[in-house]
């Protein structure tokens, strides 16, 4: 069977839910063994355990408590290129694609990118804004798989425990040139809109940033985030971090309700992989009713209130 | 200053997909700049302004690319590369290594590109380009500072914000909210005819990379089914709405 590595990402000590898909498709594809990188992380291995993985490699010291490209790579390369796995699944997050096609192209591999399914030994990734797909297959060893959050189904806890080995980094002067300044999180309530299980957003039909208010109560009594399109963030109505769409966020949560959105192409682009979609919006020939699976024909300043107080009924 | 900009010549956001004998097909569809390329770009020209020095832009591919990159001078970047690839098996590795060995002898301090190509989405190029020169590297930038030879950048994480410092040469990829990039103006035009556009090909730049990822296939998405529309009684509208998102989609 194949080595498969999966490449553990973990935030505020705590695995995140990504690496667990990474994990269920890792045992689709081969033995599942990990790695775990930062500082105070040793503990968290024995976690990944429970989940089907036989072996993790560790890196826990003081140089990796801030993220940075160059150390990262210098221990994920060291590593592979010393264990020789067939396969490196990565996160497609901020910090595993900063990283993966830098640790690719140090040992050589090929990489392909933002993964959304496998059938068959191919490895399927959207293209053209998720207008077309594409079927793709490694053609050497190893290869590094990116893999998008909230799309494969995490692996089930099934008890047992495994291996961990603690891997010592060592840093040339160059992997320390980079250095964090600061990191400043956004003091929200809200889950991360690539995180979330669900999103409700708005769009031009919103008519102003303070209507906004209507969908975040929506959004905090069904736990979602709040997205915008770019319609609302041109109109400078919210900020460009809060985008769905080509040029903002890519997402996939279980349930995107978009409001007073119109579906212009380069919005289906960033929602289009969602689960179910739910569209209102008053004119019924609005492009977003074309892949909503529910839909609503009416003005939002009247059905999103009435939603939220049913959602609230259904919840409490 | 001396800034390499890469750029990649992309399919319009509203251009339709057509797949042709497992291809997708590129005939009657407009192009353009990638737009984080365009980001890319604008910062390299704002930088110049600022610090002075030469603004030189770099793309891979046929002669058709040359329109992308005329569009980067008439912007105001100063010349232009074009890396013809013609009859050479690529994957993002090959364009890199095509790219870097054509930015090579440049010694350039900082190289700009975007982040990501809205085509192929892969996300790899500039940044296996900054680990085959050895450059530091900041991705997914939306501010940008230069100062006493160092780069400050804001890039986004999941929830937040990360400001990193890295010291020249670097190099940085562009997410939107970086800047608004500019038009190019009829003056800008006008000269950007007169500005050199030198053609490299692959055959010279002893490219040793082959390509380790194989497309084996192109396919569109499946249409999807009507869904199902409630209008006139809101009131009946939002139950059913709830109702079917609990019992039969099973997401809330």
């Amino acid at each position: 069977m194949a080595k498969v590595w999966v490449v553990l990402e973990a935030q505020d000590q705590k695995i995140k839910k990504v690496s667990y898909e990474m994990i269920g498709l890792a045992k689709q594809l081969g033995d599942v063994e990990a790695v775990l990188l930062g500082s105070g992380v040793s503990s968290l291995a024995q976690e990944a355990g429970e989940y089907g993985v036989s072996k993790v490699f560790v890196a826990d010291c003081a140089e990796l408590k801030d993220y940075t490209t160059a150390k990262y790579t210098r221990v994920l390369a060291d590593l592979i290129q010393k264990e020789k796995p067939e396969i490196v699944l990565v996160a497609n997050t901020s910090q595993g694609r900063d990283f993966a096609p830098r640790v690719a192209q140090r040992i050589g591999a090929g990489q392909i990118s933002d993964v959304m399914d496998y059938q068959e030994g191919q490895f399927i990734r959207p293209v053209y804004s998720g207008k077309a797909f594409f079927k793709v297959s490694p053609c050497a060893c190893p290869a590094i798989v990116t893999v998008r959050p909230n799309v494969f189904p995490a692996a089930e806890k099934c008890g047992g425990s495994c291996l961990v080995e603690e891997v010592a980094a060592s840093f040339s002067a160059d992997d320390l040139k980079a250095i964090v300044k600061e990191v400043v999180k956004q003091v929200s309530t809200r889950p991360e809109l690539t995180e979330a299980n669900i999103i409700v957003s708005g769009g031009r039909g919103m008519k102003g940033p303070e209507n906004f208010a209507i969908l975040e109560e929506m959004a905090d009594v069904l736990g979602a985030a709040v997205g915008a399109s770019r319609a609302a963030v041109d109109s400078g109505w919210r900020h460009h971090s809060f985008q769905v769409g080509q040029t903002g966020k890519t997402v996939s949560p279980s349930l995107y309700i978009a409001c007073g959105i119109s579906g212009a192409i380069q919005h289906l682009a960033g929602m289009g992989s969602s689960k179910v979609i739910v569209a209102i919006n008053k004119d019924p020939e609005a492009n977003i009713f074309k892949v909503a699976d529910y839909g609503i024909v009416g003005d939002l300043f009247e059905v999103v209130p009435m939603l939220t107080a049913e959602f609230k009924k259904l919840l409490s | 200053m001396k800034i390499a900009v890469l750029i990649k010549q992309t399919f319009d956001t509203e251009a339709k997909i057509v797949v042709k004998e497992g291809k997708v097909d590129p005939s009657g569809v407009n192009v353009i700049i990638n737009p984080y390329d365009e980001f890319a770009i604008e910062e390299a020209l704002r930088i110049k302004e600022k610090v002075g020095g030469e603004v030189v832009v770099f793309s891979a591919g046929s002669d058709k690319v040359t329109e992308s990159l005329r569009k980067a001078l008439a912007m105001g970047a100063d010349r232009a590369v074009r890396v013809e690839l013609d009859g050479v098996a690529v994957d993002e590795g090959v364009v890199a290594e095509a790219l870097a060995k054509a930015l090579g002898e440049g010694n350039f301090d900082l190289v700009l590109t975007g982040w990501l190509a809205i085509d192929d989405r892969s996300a790899q190029v500039g940044v296996r380009v900054a680990e085959i020169l050895n450059l530091s590297q900041i991705n997914m930038v939306t501010q940008l500072e230069l100062a006493d030879g160092k780069l400050t950048g804001s890039r986004e994480i999941e929830g937040g914000m990360e400001v990193v410092e890295v010291p020249l040469p670097a190099l940085i990829t562009a997410q939107r909210g970086l800047n608004e990039p500019r038009y190019p103006s009829m003056k800008g035009i006008m000269q950007a005819k007169k500005k050199e556009l030198k053609v490299v090909n692959a055959s010279d730049l002893n490219i040793s990379a082959q390509p380790k990822v194989e497309v084996k296939d192109v396919f569109l998405p499946k249409a999807k089914e009507a869904g199902k529309i409630y209008k006139d009684d809101m009131a009946a509208a939002v139950s059913a709405l709830v109702k079917a998102l609990r019992e039969e989609a099973k997401v809330i």
